[in-house]
Formats: structure tokens, sequence, C-alpha cells
């Protein structure tokens, strides 16, 4: 079982994307918010984290991603998801998260 | 204190015998003074020079090089001594702690205790297991002197000690709500302030807020992205996803929440579970929705509280009896 998570941090542009690879749950969360927040708190920046190879969320992965939301409130950031699987996909259906969240599922690239 | 000191007689005794006769007997007395001496509290040095000792005493002409290298041991074990120190000192917090926190679990189960109402013509059966001792689920029922009852399921972000306060929070702001106000979705807008106000920008909630009413046999109500529940027709043998599209509570200060209402027929079910339920994982596979669902209708048959057990041993066998989260699952009937 993959239990750890990998964050690699890309800049493109006018955006940083964060590359995510592996799960996201109560221990590897941390790690996520770590690496997301100070990214959101920059004014004007758009911050894009690619799920791609996160084949695992639980609720603690939302709450982070709830964090990283005010916070791009607050400064007058952009956050938005990409490349979401199917089963993290529902996490954020159910929640209705994707109602507030900016969630881009058209784009699958690599696959 | 002193006789807490390795006594050097009886290791000199054992250590002869040993060196005399090679005997098993002594050996298992050595292993018997070990485990003595760590209950103890006699660090590995404190045996070694003891055992420097006895061999002097037996072996006084001991080549210097033997004296030398147990002196060297001794310092070499030095760390290990230091290390046991620190995991007594760390049993003893461990065992604080595990204390504290079972008095805790007790005092939320006092405090976020549900009496199972019986309401004429309904059979409810619920269930509620924390995964560690702390629930981070929370349901409750409350009846109405017109017969109706409300049902409140709830799911915080997390587990343990966090989940657990946030839960009181959200019960006594129920509590706190005047009785006239029963709106499923009216319920969910104001518990969503109260969260928001008060929690961690990463906590936040899923609720279920349903209210059954005898007069006219509807059930309406309202989600705040909670785990879908399911509803059983009885005259079809037929499960439905109950939806209700709603915002977590916690996430913004103004969600509005879409209330639904259902005519419930004689022999019909609602079914509400938490996500511990739904996102059952066994190794690396994970329990899919349908199986779910095929193992609730499984046991749908009889009452409601057996069922609800019978589901949740199944899940309880298949996670072999070690669950990742809190599992919570109300079954509700309608008898006639």
């Amino acid at each position: 079982m993959n239990i750890n998570l990998e964050v690699e941090v890309k800049k493109q542009e006018a955006s940083t994307v964060l590359v995510l690879s592996g799960e996201i749950d109560a221990y590897t969360a941390p790690k996520l918010k770590e690496s997301l927040l100070p990214l959101t708190r920059q004014p004007n920046a758009e911050v894009v984290v690619d799920l791609e190879h996160v084949n695992y969320m639980d609720s603690t992965g939302l709450g982070v991603f709830i964090s990283a939301l005010k916070s791009t409130n607050e400064c007058g950031s952009k956050l938005r998801l990409i490349h979401l699987q199917d089963r993290v996909h529902r996490l954020f259906k159910i929640t209705s998260l994707d109602n507030i969240i900016t969630i881009d599922t058209t784009v699958r690239g690599g696959n | 204190m002193e006789q807490m000191k390795l006594d050097l007689n009886n290791y000199r005794n054992l250590l002869k015998e040993y060196l005399l006769t090679k005997n098993e007997t002594v050996l298992y007395q050595a292993e018997q003074l070990s485990k003595m001496s760590v209950q103890h509290s006699i660090s590995p040095e404190e045996i070694i020079n003891v055992h420097i000792e006895a061999l002097k005493d037996l072996h006084p002409e001991l080549p210097q090089e033997v004296t030398d290298s147990l002196d060297f041991l001794l310092e070499a074990m030095i760390s290990y001594g230091l290390a046991l120190q620190e995991f007594q000192f760390l049993r003893q917090k461990q065992f604080e702690l595990e204390s504290e926190i079972s008095v805790a679990a007790r005092m939320q189960e006092t405090l976020l205790s549900t009496v199972h109402p019986s309401v004429k013509g309904l059979d409810i059966g619920a269930i509620s297991v924390p995964a560690n001792q702390m629930n981070g689920d929370y349901y409750h029922f409350v009846t109405d002197k017109d017969g109706s009852l409300g049902i409140a399921l709830a799911d915080v972000i997390g587990k343990g000690i966090p989940a657990a306060l946030a839960m009181s929070m959200i019960k006594y702001s129920m509590d706190s709500f005047p009785d006239n106000q029963r709106e499923p979705s009216l319920i969910l807008e104001n518990l969503n302030r109260v969260v928001e106000r008060n929690v961690d920008p990463s906590m936040f909630i899923t609720m279920f807020y349903g209210l059954y009413n005898p007069e006219d046999e509807t059930f309406s109500f309202a989600s705040a992205g909670h785990e879908p529940g399911f509803y059983y027709h009885a005259s079809e043998d037929r499960f439905e996803e109950i939806h209700a599209r709603g915002l977590v509570l916690g996430a913004t200060h103004n969600a509005t929440y879409q209330q639904c209402i259902q005519k419930i027929n004689k022999g019909d079910c609602i079914i509400l579970l938490t996500d511990g339920v739904t996102e059952c994982r066994v190794g690396d596979r994970f329990v899919e929705r349908e199986e779910v669902r095929q193992v609730i209708k499984d046991y749908i048959h009889l009452p409601a509280q057996n069922a609800v057990d019978k589901v949740y041993k199944y899940f309880e066998r298949l996670q072999e009896f070690h669950l990742r989260d809190d599992f919570t699952l109300i079954i509700i009937k309608k008898e006639v």
C-alpha cells in the first residue's frame, strides 16, 4: 500500500502547479497543507493542483482544500484542481465542494 | 531502595554455578533475574558492573585485557540504560494519557447520548462504533409531542478528540434552537453559521437532517454534503439513493440547503450512514457502494436493530475487526 504523498512544485508561466502523487489522508495531509497554503497566500497567484496520480483521498484532504480556498478568498489568489480520478472527484461532488472550488476535469493530460 | 539493588552474592553464586556446571536451569534463572531487573529499573550497565565484580571475586587472576574489555563494554551499554529509563517514563505517560482519554470518551458518551425513541408505526435501529476511543460520528433523535421524529446524523472530518469536541458543539447548538424551528434546511443553515464561525478553517462537518411527520407519513430532509443514504421501496424491493445536494458545514458562511420530501409507505426503509460504511477499505481494495447496498439488502427483512447490527458485523469482519473510520448506520422502517 502506498502511504506516501509526493509533492512536486512546477512553475508554469503565470501559475504554479502542484503535482501530487500518492494518497492524501490524515498522515499526508499536513505535507500537502505545508506546500499548498503558502502558495495561496500570494496575491494574484494562480495555484493549480494536479491530482492525476492521487488514487485515494479522505476527508482530511478535503479539509486542506477548504482551507486553501478560504485563503485564496482572503488573499485574492486563485485555486484550480485538475485531473481528478473518479473516486476523488466523487468526494467533491457529494460534499458540493465542486460548487465552490474550481475543478477542471476536461483536461486529462497524460491519459 | 536496597532491595532494588542487584544482589551481588546471588549473582556471584549463579555465575559460579554456571561456569562449573553449564547447567540450563541456571541460565533460566539468569533470564528471570534479567526480567526482575527490568521491573526494578536496574540498568544494563549495572548488571555488567555486578558481573565484573562477581568475575573478579571468582577469578582474581583474570587477564588485564578481559577486565579492560569489560570496562569498555560497561561504557558501551550506558545509552541502553538511558533508553530503558526513557522507555519506562514514556510507558507511564502513555498509561496516564490512555486513562485520560477513556475518561473523555465516557464523558462524550454521556454528553452525546441519545435515546432510541419508540415512535408509533416505526421500527428504528442504530449503531455507531468509533474507530478509536472517541467517536467523530454523531446521531441524535428528537421526538416531539405531535409524534414527529427528527433525526440528525453528522460526521466530523478526522477522528479522535478534535472531532469529538466539534460534535459536542453541534449537539448543544441544536439544543438551543427553538422548538418550532424543525425544518431540516433551516437547521442546517443555522448550524453552518455556528460551525463556520467556531472551527479551524480546515475543519468541516457533513450532516444529514431528516424529519418524519406521522400525520401525512412524509419524511422531509436536507443534507450538508453528507454521504447519501438509501431509500428502500418495499413494494418494488428496490433501493434508491437519497439525493439532497448541499455544501458541507463550515466551508462558507452563507450556504443554503435544498429540502426534499418523500412519502413513506408500509415496509419502506430509510437508511442513513456515514462514510465509515462506504469508504470501507480492505487492503488495497475499496468496498463499492453497490456492495454496501447489497449487504444491507441481505438483512433488510430483519427487525431494524438486528439489521444494523448484522451489517456492522459484516464490515467489521471484512476489515479484520479493525475499523479505519468511525462507522454509523441507521435504519428506519415503516411498519404500518
